[in-house]
């Protein structure tokens, strides 16, 4: 049966437009890519709204603290590589430290990215704002997630950071559903008693088809879709541990930093004894290629979830 | 502040504070009773380092109690070494980096253009600072915007912490560069009160550009040793120091309560 497909990005950008008719405090800026992003559908609805801040991305974050200050509610949008580490001062002093009300929405994150190489495919975006006092950090596993995340984050006052990737992705909830979703409450979507891959963005969907390879071997697999990376759904991680056998984390990120550090974290601290493997970029730089192609290369393909997780219960 | 505090940056802070004492005291519409008035008029201080000269006016005005300017820098006390929104009334925008002010209050014009307020922002930026290119996005920024509410106010003391501004990293034309990127650009003593609150009157009523006030300063201003003395950028007086500034700062106002 083929899935779904539509754009986590294209769905932000309509958000946005339907955020902006209810909250005429919103504005977006973007630093030429709104095209890219998808902020330009805002920009057409709303062009006194959104602020075209061309490639000057540290002046781009800076004005979007100065705009919170006066009341606005701000998405500054732009590549995850220049969302964050580019900028990482400027998100630092003026959105962390000064609380400003800048909601940073990346997209292009992670290897997916594909063909531009490394140089675009960031991988440590989610390290660099998760230690940012203040900061509450997402990644949305598909389209109808992204709309109900940036919903949140226009209500919820306080800096936040979201990172889609670039390719369109499966439909793994149907639109209208999660009206009940709540930031750092992560959600268990598949059931199973042996073993729980917790992951975020575009690796919930590769974690479903793992599961069903692994079903086809006896493996019964829980999937968590861990949405929000900070604050991390704690109870739930605990829960994992004391009724699977094991935990293996899946992110499109550096196995350093992530989600894989914030579970890790909160396993070591709580005393849980259950088997545990980080499954994401090795500490390395990656290359251009397709997707897929950098998945099976990478370690990210569903062979690859399905071996770790054998090798990991047998262990 | 600086004496008791063991640290601090007095060189910067007395270039800087004749020009923010004509802004709170002489020129802007704020009121300390509301510092959260939309319509108020917004002052940054970019060169965050002048923390002590911005705390010392904010008390005066009455954003809190004088007293507190004892604690600078102190553990639990309020005020920081460099400047914090939120926690501290009367500071807009978190300071200490260099480079991110003239943004921050590009965006509070962005802000009230969009919101249709009269308000007026103002935004002080080291010389040194300028070496910054985040300074020079947002230049070209508030130019592209047409942000005539925004002024910024440049110190121009022509010394940094490695030496002089022109040996460390060229800065000349200062005027020029300014103008080339769409700016009215207006040159003055900066420690002369009225040439201050004249040049601020003036680019109050420019249309369609931001304008930039080049404020010739002199870098420890006031106390013969610390002037143009490069040493005294991060470094607070010593005892001996203290006194001998101190001994200036009370002759210069008793000459000043003569003269009135």
């Amino acid at each position: 049966m083929s899935k779904e497909m539509v754009n986590p990005r294209n769905a932000y950008g309509e958000t946005l437009v339907k955020l902006g008719k209810k909250l005429p405090n919103l504005v977006v800026l973007d630093a030429d890519l709104s095209k890219s992003t998808k902020t330009i559908i805002f920009a057409k609805k709303y062009p006194q709204r959104f602020f075209e801040m061309g490639i000057a991305e540290a002046n781009m974050i800076s004005t979007a603290a100065g705009l919170a200050s006066c009341g606005k509610i701000v998405f500054a949008s732009t590549f995850a590589v220049f969302a964050t580490g580019r900028v990482y001062d400027q998100v630092r002093m003026d959105v962390a430290y000064s609380n400003a009300n800048v909601k940073i929405f990346a997209t292009h994150g992670g290897i997916s990215v594909g063909k531009d190489g490394a140089s675009h495919q960031m991988i440590e975006d989610i390290a660099l704002m998760r230690v940012l006092p203040n900061m509450k950090v997402f990644a949305p596993s598909d389209a109808t997630q992204t709309q109900r995340i940036v919903e949140c984050m226009a209500k919820e006052y306080g800096p936040m950071y979201a990172r889609v990737g670039r390719a369109s992705a499966p439909l793994i909830y149907k639109m209208g559903e999660l009206k009940d979703l709540k930031i750092g409450k992560g959600i268990q979507i598949k059931s199973g008693e042996d073993v729980s891959i917790i992951a975020c963005g575009t690796m919930v969907d590769y974690s479903i088809d793992a599961r069903e390879l692994l079903l086809k071997e006896g493996i019964k697999t829980r999937v968590i879709d861990m949405h929000t990376i900070k604050p991390i759904d704690k109870n739930l991680i605990i829960k994992c541990a004391k009724e699977t056998n094991a935990i293996i984390t899946l992110e499109e990120h550096s196995i350093i930093g992530g989600l894989g550090s914030a579970v890790s974290e909160i396993l070591a601290e709580n005393k849980c004894s259950c088997g545990f493997k980080r499954m994401g970029i090795q500490d390395i730089f990656c290359e251009s290629g397709e997707p897929n192609e950098l998945f099976a290369k990478y370690g990210l393909s569903t062979n690859h979830i399905v071996k770790t997780t054998k090798k990991l219960l047998a262990a | 502040m600086l004496f008791r505090a063991k640290s601090g940056h007095p060189g910067g802070s007395l270039s800087a504070v004749d020009a923010i004492v004509a802004l709170y005291f002489h020129h802007m519409n704020h009121n300390p009773h509301k510092p959260d008035d939309p319509n108020r008029d917004r002052f940054i201080l970019s060169k965050g380092h002048a923390a002590p000269a911005l705390y010392a006016v904010l008390a005066e005005c009455g954003y809190f109690d004088v007293k507190e300017l004892k604690n600078l820098r102190e553990i639990n006390c309020m005020l920081q070494g460099h400047p914090v929104c939120k926690n501290i009334p009367g500071v807009e925008a978190s300071t200490g980096s260099l480079g991110h002010g003239l943004s921050f209050a590009s965006g509070t014009a962005l802000a009230g253009k969009l919101d249709k307020r009269n308000y007026k922002v103002y935004v002080m930026l080291g010389d040194g600072e300028t070496d910054e290119g985040q300074i020079w996005e947002a230049a070209s920024a508030a130019s592209h915007y047409k942000l005539d509410n925004l002024t910024g106010l440049l110190d121009r003391n022509f010394l940094q912490i490695d030496g002089h501004t022109e040996d460390v990293l060229r800065l000349e034309s200062v005027r020029e560069r300014w103008s080339s990127f769409g700016w009215n650009v207006v040159e003055i003593d900066g420690h002369d009160i009225s040439q201050i609150i004249d040049a601020l009157n003036k680019t109050n009523g420019h249309r369609k550009q931001p304008s930039m006030i080049i404020l010739n300063t002199v870098k420890g201003k006031g106390v013969s040793f610390m002037e143009n003395n490069v040493d005294f950028h991060g470094v607070p007086p010593n005892e001996l120091e203290y006194k001998l500034a101190m001994r200036e700062l009370d002759a210069l106002q008793r000459k000043l309560e003569v003269a009135q």
